[in-house]
């Protein structure tokens, strides 16, 4: 189903943030969906507890393990992982020191409860360690992950939450951990990372988009595409809009409208839709203006339709059929 | 349709003069901030003296109290109508700042510069994840303690953090009492030794694995860390404490923020049961950003088909176009009622009130003010610049 080449050819990591309430992880998950093409595999990760993943796709809660969740639109297989800070130190533990035992000691000190929890800033380390694990992890002398696609923090911590190994690193001045640190930080200021941001056609999440594309390039950060998301069309043709806008549709029209299409004409209605469309047409204006700021970013730019009926199954294919349309896979 | 929740009484919690402390919380992005904006200035203009500890306030709500610097001092809001006596305060926290006070605060003079000047300490307190939770319980602590407020309004920061903010005090403790700081603490501190002993673990094991994990120079310098803070833990442990008791008291009510989609309901849900376990005083829910129409005996379905029929016809396509409309928004409206239905189900005792869908952002008093108004259950707000309120959001 490749309609276009991709746009981010080379990108193993995908990055999806943005304010909380755009959709997120919805448009995280269609985009691994999107990704997953003929014979390819990819890894839908979570890392804020949520089980955002398991609703979506209609699975059990997921425990910390790849779990294939779906097959994606052009035939490849998409997995699926929530992320816990405990299980990721444990498994971090083990793999490099082998401390399978003295893991389980540490726990019992209440090390582990510090390293996770109490510690701030180790939760993200480890975290993103996971996420860093994943896509370089190989087999075979081949990836096994195609494409990483992290369902992020929010756009108001995603700096923060990205850069924490900068900030590791500041702080170990040599050791394994300042290794791991360098090479987690190297992954995602590569060329082979891209932060895509999802937004809304408003005011708040289009400005916190142009807010976060500067603290992620401030952070040499490689800023990927926007996504806008729950985009609708206009329902009136724009010299209507105008007059909409204006509160000068003509309302002895729309009444013979009304009769025309035999809709029973009840006090008040002709009134209510005109509050509608006036309504309607002022939501078009500022998304329009919200359209001209995004375009300013000078960044690859994609929108998905509203789901009127929610988000499905289905509408989740829908919509990763319009990513990989658009070229964002 | 939805079974009938009782209706929240916001007026009655702000007016209430026992009521000491309001803490907003649920999701990111569903109005918190703007939530606790409207209630502190309605509650000022009732007159009751307020100050509001925002977290991390978008740039126009900052602006429309007055608030232009991150200066971590509670500014006071003028525009106010103060005719009943009222007065409000605002702020925004600083998390650096007020941890730089907490040590200046309680560690001896010597101490608190080995703290401010150790690498642990200067990325804890200023980038790391976490730190916001509790020093937002630190400060609203100390705003309690200063005692110029009759009431605290608190907005929780924009994290998974409804919970981190519930935990920050307890975790503090668990921190305080933790085995694994004695040992860090090494020979220094009574009962390590004895700790590892039991363990079967000598000393020098400990540290080695430690060393080989953090390296020898980042073991040093948390060692030196958490020797320094030690002197203040006390204090520090004694406080958080007392502010997750204040948080439990009859004086403090939470209120629950959500807006009617899938996450935001659900979000909201879990911190409803988990306030129940926790004991905390729960208010009810406010539910931002509804949908609704003046025309609601028009279903979406016979809508359409108006609007099917007159495209046949090839006429009027205005009407057909505002019909598209209206079905649309029924649409979205019956979907918000069955989300919001199925919270009021599980939670049949938990009270509610609808704040309509709002004309654009709030960027004034003026707005907070019509906020205010329909959080209290009084009319529809006004739409002073005639915006559409955000359209429904996927997933």
């Amino acid at each position: 189903m490749a309609s276009r080449e991709s746009d981010w050819e080379g990108v193993r990591l995908h990055v999806v943030s943005g304010k909380g309430g755009t959709g997120k992880t919805t448009v995280a998950a269609a985009l691994a969906l999107a990704l997953a093409g003929q014979g390819n595999r990819t890894l839908l990760v979570e890392v804020e507890a949520r089980q955002g993943i398991a609703q979506l796709f209609d699975v059990p809660p997921l425990p910390y393990e790849e779990r294939k969740v779906a097959v994606g639109p052009g035939g490849g297989d998409v997995f699926a992982l929530a992320v816990d800070p405990e299980g990721a130190l444990l498994e971090y533990l083990d793999m490099f020191y082998r401390l399978g035992r003295a893991g389980r000691g540490l726990r019992r000190l209440g090390a582990i409860d510090f390293a996770t929890t109490i510690a701030p800033g180790m939760r993200d380390v480890l975290l993103t360690g996971k996420v860093y694990e994943a896509a370089r992890r190989k087999k075979d002398g081949r990836p096994v992950y195609d494409a990483v696609v992290l369902d992020a923090p929010p756009t108001g911590r995603i700096a923060r939450f990205l850069g924490v190994n900068a900030e590791v690193a500041g702080l170990a001045k040599v050791g394994p951990i300042r290794s791991q640190a360098d090479s987690i930080m190297g992954l995602l200021s590569s060329p082979q990372t891209a932060v895509h941001l999802v937004t809304l056609l408003e005011e708040m999440p289009v400005q916190e988009t142009c807010d976060a594309v500067e603290e992620l390039t401030a952070a040499g950060l490689p800023v990927g595409g926007v996504i806008v998301n729950a985009v609708r069309a206009p329902l009136l043709k724009q010299a209507d809009l105008t007059a909409a806008a204006k509160g000068k549709l003509d309302r002895d029209l729309v009444a013979a409208g009304l009769e025309a299409a035999g809709v029973a004409i009840r006090p008040g209605v002709v009134d209510a839709l005109l509050a509608e469309g006036k309504d309607h047409a002022a939501r078009v204006a500022l998304e329009k203006s919200g359209r001209r700021t995004l375009k300013g970013l000078g960044l690859p730019t994609y929108e998905l339709p509203l789901l009127a009926e929610g988000v499905d199954l289905g509408g989740l294919y829908a919509l990763a059929e319009q990513l990989c349309r658009q070229g964002a896979a | 349709m939805s079974p009938a929740a009782p209706r929240l009484d916001l007026d009655k919690a702000i007016g209430d003069p026992n009521t000491r402390i309001v803490v907003c919380c649920g999701s990111g992005g569903v109005g918190k901030t703007t939530t606790a904006a409207a209630l502190a200035v309605r509650a000022a203009e009732a007159g009751r003296t307020v100050v509001v500890l925002t977290i991390d306030p978008a740039r126009r709500l900052a602006q429309s109290m007055g608030l232009t610097a991150l200066d971590n001092t509670p500014r006071v809001v003028t525009g106010i109508d103060t005719s009943a006596g009222g007065q409000l305060h605002a702020m925004m926290l600083d998390m650096k700042r007020t941890f730089d006070e907490v040590v200046l605060d309680h560690a001896a003079p010597g101490r608190a510069k080995a703290i401010l000047e150790n690498p642990f300490y200067q990325s804890l307190s200023s980038s790391f994840a976490g730190t916001q939770e509790y020093m937002a319980m630190e400060k609203l602590g100390q705003l309690r303690a200063q005692g110029t407020w009759d009431l605290i309004i608190v907005d929780t920061p924009p994290s998974r953090s409804a919970l981190d903010f519930l935990d920050a005090p307890q975790r503090l403790g668990s921190f305080l009492d933790g085995r694994f700081i004695r040992i860090l603490m090494g020979p220094a501190r009574q009962g390590s030794r004895a700790y590892l002993k039991a363990l079967g673990a000598g000393f020098g094991a400990f540290t080695g694995m430690l060393t080989k994990i953090l390296g020898a120079q980042v073991l040093k310098d948390m060692q030196t860390f958490v020797a320094a803070l030690d002197t203040m833990f006390g204090g520090f442990r004694e406080r958080a404490e007392t502010t997750y008791r204040l948080l439990q008291a009859p004086g403090t009510a939470f209120v629950v923020v959500a807006a009617p989609e899938r996450d935001a309901l659900r979000e909201a849900s879990y911190f409803v049961e988990r306030l129940g376990e926790e004991r905390m005083p729960l208010a009810g829910l406010v539910l931002n950003r509804v949908h609704t129409s003046a025309a609601p005996a028009l279903s979406a379905e016979r809508a359409l088909v108006g609007a099917e029929t007159l495209d046949e016809s090839g006429e009027h396509t205005v009407a057909a176009g505002l019909l598209r409309l209206h079905a649309d928004l029924m649409r979205l409206h019956t979907r918000e009622q069955h989300l919001r239905g199925r919270f009021t189900a599980a939670h049949p005792k938990v009270p509610v009130v609808d704040v309509p869908a709002q004309p654009g952002d709030v960027h004034d008093l003026a707005g907070l003010r019509a906020i205010g108004a329909a959080l209290a259950g009084q009319i529809q707000p006004s739409r002073p610049d005639k915006r559409k309120g955000p359209p429904a959001r996927a997933g």
